[in-house]
């Protein structure tokens, strides 16, 4: 058995974020290892390690790395994904601010296996005291001879360039975060093609989470085995679970994949204030399926069993809501945002975030029927799946959850008939003289 | 005009990139941040410093929300009303600072001190209720919290 990895992103070391502190505590290191080693060899590793993306979707690292060409005449790109702002979720923020480096060396580490020469760090506007955290890590890394040319000596050169955005969620999806580098709108692509076929500038590119690189010295440092064997099999490694809403103790909590829960509510975050009963919980992020109170006992924290549950990880973060919340409030509240957040390319999520949001509102004005609930799994039906990228899917899937979960929230709240139309005020009429 | 020191940053970011166009959100961010706002000069200005159409500065500017085609008060307050910070009270402290500086969100005050702006997600859920002011993040709002940040900010 391995020795209980207690935090592997976050340890509690003070002035961790300083590189001399950093340094001393082994930091480094592991890109010392990896630019001795062939690039295929920790590609190979980091496939064994069972690493799975961090950014919502858990796609396995290494698979994903070993899709970007070995020989290509165009130059090759790696994005760090910090565009953070799926709401509920707050935890890349905290790798710049406390252990900033051990972002850095992973994806430097990255940029080694992959052949690649210039990293982007594409992170939220709003984090702009971050970004600049950021960009002093990375001028004391270079300062040191970890970025820039000839790397440690070994002819290997990598650019790190910190890239602000400027306020718009599409732009973490991972075709739309290239489009705004590019400097256009955050317009998503249609895939195929693939990022490492065709990504920025139509060159192999490939993007990675934040918190996914920061996993990647750690691989490499103590091995795959080391690795794979934290948490659930499936999805190995550490988490940073962030837990928000009606919790006496609201925070990013780094433990490993697979831990319930219903733990992490009571035991971590500090249950719910007044010990309210929990009506009902977001498990990873706006994005994913409702679970009702009722449904979150025994359900662990990982890929598989979270879709047992009928849900999805996202990206850890947990909204719990207790039992006076006012639910249907809340999931209108979703959908304005998925409607606000709508690029406008696809007709079904860009026209139908908006009706879901005004059916949705009826209710609220105490005008909804139960035909409405009928109306708004149709809507939500039609934009699932029919547009480019999950956009359209994160804003359908928690109506669609909340329909089949919460349907009795409907039923409080609906009228037999709906309200008669207001009348229309007859034409008004011009009469033109010529 | 770009000021000297914006100019030379310009030169610095060309380095970056490899095309002229990838430059427009670094500039405009220059931009914004010499300015404060994005006004149809600045557009134009941009557009002719990277030799782009104006159609696509225009277009850019409109799309992010943190660019501010529209002048900002000293103080700009973003209020997340987000699922976190919604169920812990921000839509009433947002009312509440809209009613106090009586504006509108997205609204400035005559004497241009504050402009309010109801904003998504912040990242920031676990001090949620939060509020941005300008770059800083003040978390654990409250009513009087939120009434004392107003008395603060000078």
């Amino acid at each position: 058995m391995p020795e209980t990895p207690e935090k592997l992103i976050l340890p509690e070391i003070p002035g961790l974020q300083r590189i001399d502190v950093y340094e001393e505590h082994g930091g480094y290191g592991a890109l010392k290892k990896a630019v001795a080693m062939k690039p295929d060899e920790i590609i190979d590793q980091v496939k064994k390690s069972n690493l799975r993306g961090r950014g919502g979707a858990c796609f396995p690292t290494g698979l994903k790395w070993s899709f970007m060409p070995k020989q290509s005449p165009k130059v090759k790109y790696l994005c760090a994904n910090g565009d953070e702002s799926e709401p509920g979720t707050f935890k890349d923020r905290l790798i710049f601010e406390l252990n900033p480096h051990l972002f850095i060396e992973g994806s430097l580490i990255a940029a080694y296996a992959m052949g690649i020469a210039k990293i982007y760090v594409y992170v939220r506007g709003e984090y702009a005291k971050w970004i600049n955290i950021l960009q002093a890590a990375a001028d004391d890394a270079q300062k040191k001879g970890y970025i820039g040319q000839n790397i440690l000596g070994t002819g290997f050169g990598c650019d790190f360039v910190v890239f602000k955005g400027a306020g718009a969620y599409i732009c973490g999806e991972e075709s739309a975060l290239m489009t705004s580098i590019e400097g256009d709108r955050g317009y998503p692509r249609i895939k195929p093609p693939f990022p490492a076929q065709f990504g920025l500038w139509g060159c192999p590119t490939t993007i990675n989470n934040i918190e996914t690189l920061a996993n990647v010295p750690h691989i490499l440092n103590k091995g795959w085995e080391w690795f794979s064997a934290i948490g659930a099999p499936k999805q190995p490694g550490t988490l940073l679970y962030g837990v928000s809403g009606h919790v006496r103790k609201p925070g990013v909590y780094e433990l490993p994949t697979g831990v319930r829960l219903t733990e992490l509510i009571y035991n971590h975050a500090g249950g719910v204030p007044g010990d309210k009963k929990i009506k009902a919980v977001i498990p990873g992020g706006s994005s994913t399926m409702w679970l009702r109170g009722s449904e979150i006992d025994g359900v662990k924290m990982d890929a598989e069993s979270f879709k047992s549950a009928g849900t999805a990880i996202g990206t850890g973060g947990v909204i719990v809501m207790d039992e006076d919340t006012d639910v249907l409030k809340v999931l209108t509240r979703i959908t304005k945002f998925y409607h606000h957040e709508s690029c406008g390319q696809c007709t079904p999520c860009r026209e139908g975030c908006g009706w879901m949001e005004k059916i949705l509102q009826r209710f609220l004005n105490g005008e909804g029927t139960m035909e409405d609930v009928g109306l708004l799994e149709d809507v939500a039906n039609n934009i699932e799946g029919n547009t480019i990228c999950a956009l359209g899917d994160a804003a359908a899937w928690p109506v669609q959850s909340f329909i089949r979960k919460f349907r009795d929230e409907f039923e409080k709240r609906a009228v037999k008939s709906p309200p008669a139309p207001k009348p229309v005020p007859p034409p008004h009429l011009v009469t033109i003289t010529l | 005009m770009f000021s000297p020191e914006n100019l030379k940053k310009l030169e610095q970011l060309k380095k970056q990139f490899p095309t002229s166009k990838a430059l427009t959100l670094p500039v405009l961010w220059l931009a914004q941040n010499q300015y404060g706002w994005i006004s149809p000069e600045t557009m134009k200005e941009v557009a002719e410093i990277l030799q782009l159409p104006l159609g696509h500065v225009y277009g850019v500017v409109t799309f992010y929300t943190m660019f501010n085609p529209k002048p900002v008060g000293k103080y700009h307050l973003q209020v997340c009303t987000n699922i976190s910070c919604g169920l812990l009270g921000a839509e009433e402290i947002c009312d509440h600072i809209c009613h106090r500086l009586n504006i509108q969100p997205g609204g400035t005050t005559a004497d241009r001190k504050f402009t309010v702006t109801e904003v998504e997600c912040l990242g920031s859920c676990g001090t949620a209720p939060v509020i941005q002011v300008n770059d800083d993040y003040v978390g654990g709002l409250t009513i009087e919290k939120a009434d004392q940040l107003m008395t603060d900010l000078k």
